[in-house]
């Protein structure tokens, strides 16, 4: 990917969401944690925003180690291994303060990883199917 | 107008005349050629007949092929386009030029997975595409890794040129392109007195009962690619001077007699550039070096020797060692997008140029097997570095060539067998005569890196002519404000711009989300348009 920070932070927020979230409407009634659903999808959801809402201080970071990258690009192994600093920070977060949801590490895992995978995949291919000039754009929508 | 510019498919014969002694049937005339708006009265007194399209592309090269797969995409039929050429199919040239500078099919390009000129898209990539076709599981999981890992455990990953030119041929069946396509040489472009051009065809001899058939069009697009290869100045000289053209060959001509003899007898070449074709022609003559047990040595000359990571800061600093520059592809990957797409699209004039100057400059890409065929070339001593610059070319002993090169330690003097010129130096726009005509003429002008000057939208500034438009891409276009322009996904990205202007003018459809889904799932299934 060559992202521009503007469509970093579009293309963070609008798959998350949109992609994230229905991934998370189909995972949440599978996770291993032996709650109400209605608490989990709480709970699933909650972290999903928080992948969001701390995603966006992320990019701004990622965007500053790209400027020392000649080509300017963010490889796509860049994009999936990231997702081992930003799922730790989220468990440090939910489980040593009072931000997100008490969960346990397994439905954590499952839920994080699985969306996060996907979200991967999407962007790296199929996401250039409704959005032809999204690639060219920096990975701005708008 | 030079004619020492190296012969391509589909090239112009610079010495055809404009006017032959005895007039012709519907040829031009001085008048037409004198002047700058022609009238459709002036075609018809010349006798020249005139076709009615809405849209002629020139060149029949992969820019004009994207650029008519995308108008079908939005629905343009193929009816309404009209593709002027000289061309087989649209990679022939490409692939001509791919083969002789020793990327046969069988070898890779250098060409991101996502670069894909049969697919607008770019999804499913080349590798995603060479991993479906594989037939082993290592085959399968090969691309997939080195895509997956690139550019860190394994090379940027570039698709095979079989692959490219294969995958290409399918969409020119399914979009009917041969249905377009117009045989012959384009001479020139006019405005047309009430809006609209006329673009002068030559057929080829035989072909048509006129010498010239004009296409009045309300859109133009010039895509004619290098507007011509050139030896070396030292090289050129040394050609005409000792009527000798098998010792110094350019890498863009046939020269499969050099690698030949090699293997006959041994022998010295001397390598100009430090491309990505002098990697290629290294790595050929390495290959049989090692496959024939050849003691053929090798003596690199570089103008500019790169010997370690450069650049003026600490945030624009590209990789090299050992001579050479390394880059993964032609520019910095985010010029097709990313940072430097968007920084580039603001930039005007001489701020551009320094741009241009500073991610330019000759670069190859690293790849593990040509480090480690380098190295041991190095350690074993039959490849060997000169830096400097070569003043003369002589003739030398039996059928030797001399080189003189004016090097930081003073003259030094280098005798081979062969000289590879892969300098891939280009010539002036104004050498091809179509472009040359569009500079006098049309209006076109140049831009801050001396070549055609067009929008953002790729309208080639100064041309238009009522509510007709008159467009350019590729190689001539460099100096824009969209650098990528002479690779496929500058063809691309290019053929979009183009295909969303006309779209604004109401000639197409937008391709927006529902037309985008709609014609990928046309495309998945190889469907016809």
């Amino acid at each position: 990917m060559v992202p521009t920070l503007n469509g970093r932070i579009q293309t963070r927020i609008a798959v998350l969401a949109v992609v994230g979230g229905l991934w998370t409407l189909l995972i949440t009634p599978l996770l291993p944690d032996g709650a109400p659903l209605s608490a989990s999808y709480r709970a699933t959801f909650q972290i999903l925003l928080l992948a969001i809402g701390l995603g966006v201080l992320w990019e701004l970071l990622y965007h500053f180690i790209q400027q020392f990258r000649w080509e300017k690009d963010w490889p796509t192994f860049l994009g999936l291994v990231t997702v081992v600093n930003e799922g730790l920070l989220i468990w440090i977060l939910i489980k040593t303060t009072d931000v997100g949801p008490d969960v346990g590490f397994g439905s954590f895992l499952l839920h994080f990883l699985t969306v996060w995978i996907v979200v991967w995949l999407i962007v790296n291919g199929p996401m250039r199917i409704p959005f032809v000039r999204w690639r060219f754009l920096g990975g701005r929508l708008i | 107008m030079s004619t020492d510019n190296i012969v391509l498919p589909g090239s112009m014969d610079p010495a055809e005349p404009d006017v032959r002694p005895t007039p012709q049937l519907g040829d031009l005339n001085q008048f037409l050629i004198d002047t700058h708006v022609w009238t459709d009265e002036m075609l018809q007194q010349a006798g020249i007949p005139i076709v009615d399209t809405p849209f002629v592309t020139i060149g029949g090269g992969i820019g004009s092929f994207v650029t008519t797969d995308y108008l079908r995409i939005c629905g343009v039929p193929a009816s309404a386009i009209t593709v002027l050429t000289n061309l087989e199919v649209p990679w022939s040239s490409y692939e001509y030029l791919t083969r002789v500078s020793q990327i046969p099919r069988r070898e890779r390009l250098r060409s991101d997975s996502a670069s894909t000129p049969d697919n607008i898209w770019g999804f499913p990539s080349y590798a995603v595409r060479e991993a479906i076709a594989a037939k082993s599981v290592k085959g399968f999981l090969d691309p997939l890794w080195s895509v997956l890992t690139e550019p860190f455990l394994r090379d940027y990953y570039t698709p095979k040129a079989g692959q490219a030119f294969e995958s290409m041929e399918r969409e020119y069946h399914r979009i009917g392109y041969p249905q377009c396509v117009r045989k012959g040489q384009v001479r020139m472009v006019r405005r047309r007195y009430g809006g609209g051009y006329f673009t002068i065809l030559t057929p080829p001899a035989g072909a048509a009962p006129t010498r010239r058939i004009a296409y009045r069009s309300q859109f133009v697009h010039v895509a004619v690619g290098y507007p011509g290869l050139k030896l070396l100045p030292d090289l050129q000289r040394f050609r005409e001077q000792y009527r000798d053209p098998g010792r110094v060959v350019n890498a863009y001509e046939p020269h499969e007699h050099v690698y030949e003899q090699l293997a006959r007898r041994p022998g010295t070449v001397i390598i100009r550039g430090g491309g990505i074709v002098a990697s290629r022609v290294l790595q050929r003559l390495i290959d049989d070096r090692d496959r024939y047990r050849l003691q053929t040595r090798v003596l690199h000359i570089f103008r500019t020797y790169i010997s370690g990571a450069h650049g003026p800061n600490i945030f624009m600093r590209r990789k090299g060692g050992d001579g050479w520059a390394y880059q993964g592809f032609n520019y910095p990957k985010s010029v097709w997008g990313g940072q430097l797409k968007a920084k580039m699209r603001k930039l005007e004039g001489a701020e551009r140029a320094t741009e241009y100057k500073l991610m330019g400059g000759t670069n190859t890409p690293v790849r593990r097997l040509w480090q480690s065929q380098l190295k041991r070339g190095r350690a074993e001593g039959w490849y060997q570095t000169l830096t400097g610059e070569v003043t003369e070319m002589l003739p030398g002993q039996g059928q030797s060539v001399v080189a003189n090169v004016k090097a930081a330690q003073g003259f030094v003097q280098a005798t081979a067998d062969f000289v590879i010129d892969c300098t891939g130096l280009e010539a002036d726009i104004r050498e091809h005569r179509l472009l040359a005509d569009l500079l006098d003429h049309s209006g076109a002008g140049r831009n801050p890196v001396g070549r055609l000057d067009v929008e953002r939208t790729f309208e080639l500034r100064g041309t238009r002519s009522g509510n007709g438009r008159l467009y350019a891409s590729g190689s001539a276009t460099l100096g824009g404000y969209f650098p990528g322009v002479d690779t496929f996904l500058g063809l691309q990205i290019a053929a979009l711009e183009i295909v969303d202007d006309l779209a604004a003018l109401g000639f197409c459809q937008r391709l927006g989300v529902g037309r985008s889904i709609k014609q990928w799932w046309l495309w998945a299934r190889h469907r016809p348009i």
